[in-house]
């Protein structure tokens, strides 16, 4: 600690009086510019609402194009079942080409194609060929699209074989069973990293622009002529948003369990201490950028590149962490926002996983203490 | 007037440029992101961790079970023998999911029964599960066609022959990777222009802008212009990085793409003075920055569809110029489309863009007077 003065009384030189002034200029700053509350508060409500209703990977009633070159009993009864199920919405078409057509057009997602030998071939050889054709351009949809139309298959064979008096005989049949969330929602795993995204921007936004502004109007340097400490400015700043941080994150918990029906079955004390966590390291990372910026311009710009798009992407938010290469995957572990979507996931949807919690934990703190340390060193710098 | 929107689009370079700090932001990221992203993003899996539990000794089991292990999405974890450990291997995040055979599945097999396998998945991120899921049933279905081939078992009636378009193999990278253009080209552009007119408010020379000669068009154009040029060359740079470095194919027409990059450009450009215009302080301008590029981005249909999203948000999409690019993008990137194909997108992007333009040389003026 640098220029550490025999003040008696104090914690490790801090003053409580000059810290309990510092704090309330700063919270004085947040009450008179409405914008950091909206911040912290309007905004993950807003951001958590939209994106809760928006982002879905839940496929229903994809367009699909159904195209019968000899109508008869058998090919309308196979795609009787296309109408029934809620993941499609089937658009009868008279030919191939009308549907391919609408096909490169976007307005439907995939063809289902019984051809004219459809029903012969059904009741003689067997092996009758449905053709399945469906746009590969949003790959994961088109997976799932595929996924849908064996399942339809699937309940089709099922059927026609009992007519038949003959139950349908495949060899290996597949049972499975989905843990932590059953229905398969989406949402369920989506809204808890929503959070942990949101929080992310939160946290740099408030901070970085803040302290920047500061340096960049050069009041920094004047508060930093005073007697009042580095740590005690540092923690000044904090604390405010901490607690600022903390409220939005209650705001977003809250969202999530009553709004959005996201389980939680881990413990609020867990949760806790893992926002906290989170909330301190994001809040040291805005401190640092504004401090290695300098002025709101650059702060303004490293905080979009650092926060959002990492978060976005590299989070294990949408995208499955373990797939990616292993560099890439050396990389996430940069990313604070990693270990909260983590930490949120678990608490959310499969309750205190302690092993899980802690290594995350850990990893935020570790996190936390390199930031702390470089602010340290750069703002002495600065001040001599 | 071209001399004096060329002598403002110069100083708008040289503010953006000649700090060093602004200029590695501007080139540094976009170059690191889309190499980052382009491996990061897909929703493909490789390499799953996966534990069996074979209670099953019969031959059966192990030719089925051979089936997983020459795949490069699964990774053999570890074979247990108790039910106890199903839970601990997946709560603990060891594997994404446990094969359960049981003790009659080569038995049921052999006897022309159905043998049944349980596949237990963590759902916490129930699309992983699922798409996880996907690749088992492919596998199974795929050993039963062999099966019943090779062992003389009744075939079903009928079978799905299924093909996709555009995508042979489904690759998700190239659903993602195109779009980190469009995504990367917003972000820059919305960085150079939402700050520039904040910006000179807070230091007092958008006062003296104004008292210049200058038009509000002119200010408009020279304040565009630098917008403009840096997002066609970081576009430029990323759509090379993506053919020659990530071997996406480009079937389509590039005037086409360059096309859409215009029109794209013209509504980020406009959305970023409209932005810059109406902040007083460059907080705001930030802050009207990111408050339009995180659900810009979230909401465009770049990594969940917008066939997916209630019927009010996706009426709201309708606002949002990343949708329409993203569309044109992937549609010139993997379907081949030309213009015939794009009007429909680009539109909309160019009403955007003359909307906001016009909105933001208004909110010049209003300062004028």
């Amino acid at each position: 600690m640098t220029g550490e003065q025999p003040y008696g009384g104090h914690m490790r030189g801090i003053s409580m009086m000059r810290l309990r002034g510092l704090v309330k200029k700063e919270s004085y700053q947040i009450i008179r510019d409405p914008s950091s509350i909206g911040i912290a508060f309007v905004l993950p409500v807003v951001l958590l609402f939209i994106f809760g209703y928006g982002v879905s990977l839940d496929a229903q009633h994809v367009p699909m194009a159904m195209v019968i070159d000899k109508p008869d009993k058998a090919a309308f009864d196979f795609i009787s079942g296309f109408g029934q199920s809620e993941y499609f919405s089937p658009v009868i078409m008279n030919n191939i080409q009308e549907a391919e057509k609408a096909l490169m057009q976007r307005r439907i997602d995939g063809i289902v194609w019984l051809r004219g030998d459809f029903g012969r071939l059904l009741l003689s050889t067997g092996n009758a060929p449905i053709g399945v054709i469906v746009n590969g351009v949003d790959a994961n949809q088109a997976r799932i699209t595929i996924g849908y139309v064996t399942g339809a298959w699937i309940k089709w064979l099922e059927r026609f074989s009992m007519e038949r008096g003959r139950p349908l005989n495949i060899p290996v049949n597949v049972d499975y069973r989905i843990w932590f969330n059953a229905a398969v929602r989406s949402r369920n795993f989506l809204v808890p990293g929503l959070i942990a995204v949101i929080m992310t921007l939160i946290g740099a936004m408030l901070t970085a622009m803040v302290i920047a502004r500061e340096w960049e109007r050069g009041t920094m340097e004047a508060l930093m002529v005073s007697p009042v400490k580095i740590q005690e400015i540092l923690l000044g700043k904090i604390i405010p948003y901490f607690v600022l941080g903390m409220g939005g994150m209650a705001l977003s918990v809250a969202m999530a369990i009553f709004i959005f029906h996201v389980p939680l079955r881990g413990s609020f004390f867990a949760l806790t201490i893992g926002s906290a966590l989170f909330m301190l390291t994001a809040i040291f990372m805005g401190l640092l950028i504004s401090q290695t910026a300098g002025s709101q311009f650059v702060a303004g710009q490293i905080a979009i590149v650092v926060t959002f798009l990492p978060a976005f992407m590299l989070s294990g938010f949408v995208f499955d962490i373990g797939s990616m290469p292993m560099v890439i995957q050396w990389l996430t572990h940069l990313v604070a926002a990693r270990y909260f979507v983590s930490i949120l996931q678990n608490i959310f949807l499969a309750g205190d996983i302690w092993p899980i919690f802690f290594s995350n934990c850990l990893w935020l703190v570790a996190m936390g203490t390199a930031f702390i340390v470089i602010i340290r060193k750069k703002a002495r710098k600065r001040l001599e | 007037m071209l001399r004096r929107i060329y002598a403002l689009m110069v100083k708008e370079f040289l503010a953006i440029l000649k700090d060093k700090k602004s200029r590695m932001v501007l080139v540094l990221p976009p170059v690191a992101q889309i190499l980052v992203f382009g491996y990061a993003a897909s929703f493909d899996l490789y390499n799953v961790p996966y534990a069996v539990y074979n209670e099953d000794t019969g031959e059966a089991s192990r030719v089925f079970l051979a089936r997983f292990d020459g795949s490069r999405t699964f990774k053999f974890y570890g074979a247990i023998d108790d039910d106890a450990q199903i839970a601990s291997l997946i709560n603990l995040g060891k594997v994404l999911m446990v094969i359960h055979l049981g003790p009659t599945f080569s038995r049921d097999l052999s006897r022309e029964k159905t043998g049944t396998i349980q596949v237990i998945l963590d759902g916490r991120n129930s699309n992983t599960a699922l798409i996880g899921l996907n690749y088992i049933q492919s596998i199974v279905a795929d050993f039963n066609e062999d099966w019943a081939a090779t062992h003389g078992r009744t075939i079903p009636p009928a079978r799905l022959v299924v093909r996709s378009w555009f995508n042979e193999m489904l690759d998700s990278h190239w659903f993602i990777i195109p779009g980190i253009v469009a995504l990367l080209t917003l972000v820059v552009t919305i960085e150079v222009t939402s700050l520039s007119v904040a910006k000179e408010r807070e230091a007092g020379t958008f006062d003296q802008l104004l008292v210049t000669p200058m038009t509000p068009v002119e200010i408009l154009v020279g304040k565009s212009l630098p917008g403009f040029i840096i997002g066609t060359l970081e576009a430029t740079f990323i759509i090379l990085v993506i053919v020659t470095w990530f071997h996406i194919p480009l079937r389509g027409s590039i005037p086409a793409l360059y096309f859409g990059l215009f029109t794209f450009l013209l509504s980020a450009i406009g959305i970023g003075l409209m932005i810059s215009a109406f902040s007083v302080t460059q907080q705001q301008g930030l802050m009207g920055a990111f408050l339009f590029l995180v659900p810009s981005v979230i909401l465009s249909g770049f990594a969940t569809p917008i066939a997916n999203m209630p019927r009010l948000v996706q009426d709201l999409t309708y606002l949002n110029p990343l949708r329409y690019f993203l569309i044109v993008v992937r549609s010139i990137f993997l379907q081949g489309a030309s213009f015939d194909l794009l009007w429909s997108q680009y539109w909309p992007m160019a009403l955007i863009g003359v909307v906001t333009l016009a909105a933001a040389g208004m909110l010049f003026r209003g300062r004028m007077y």
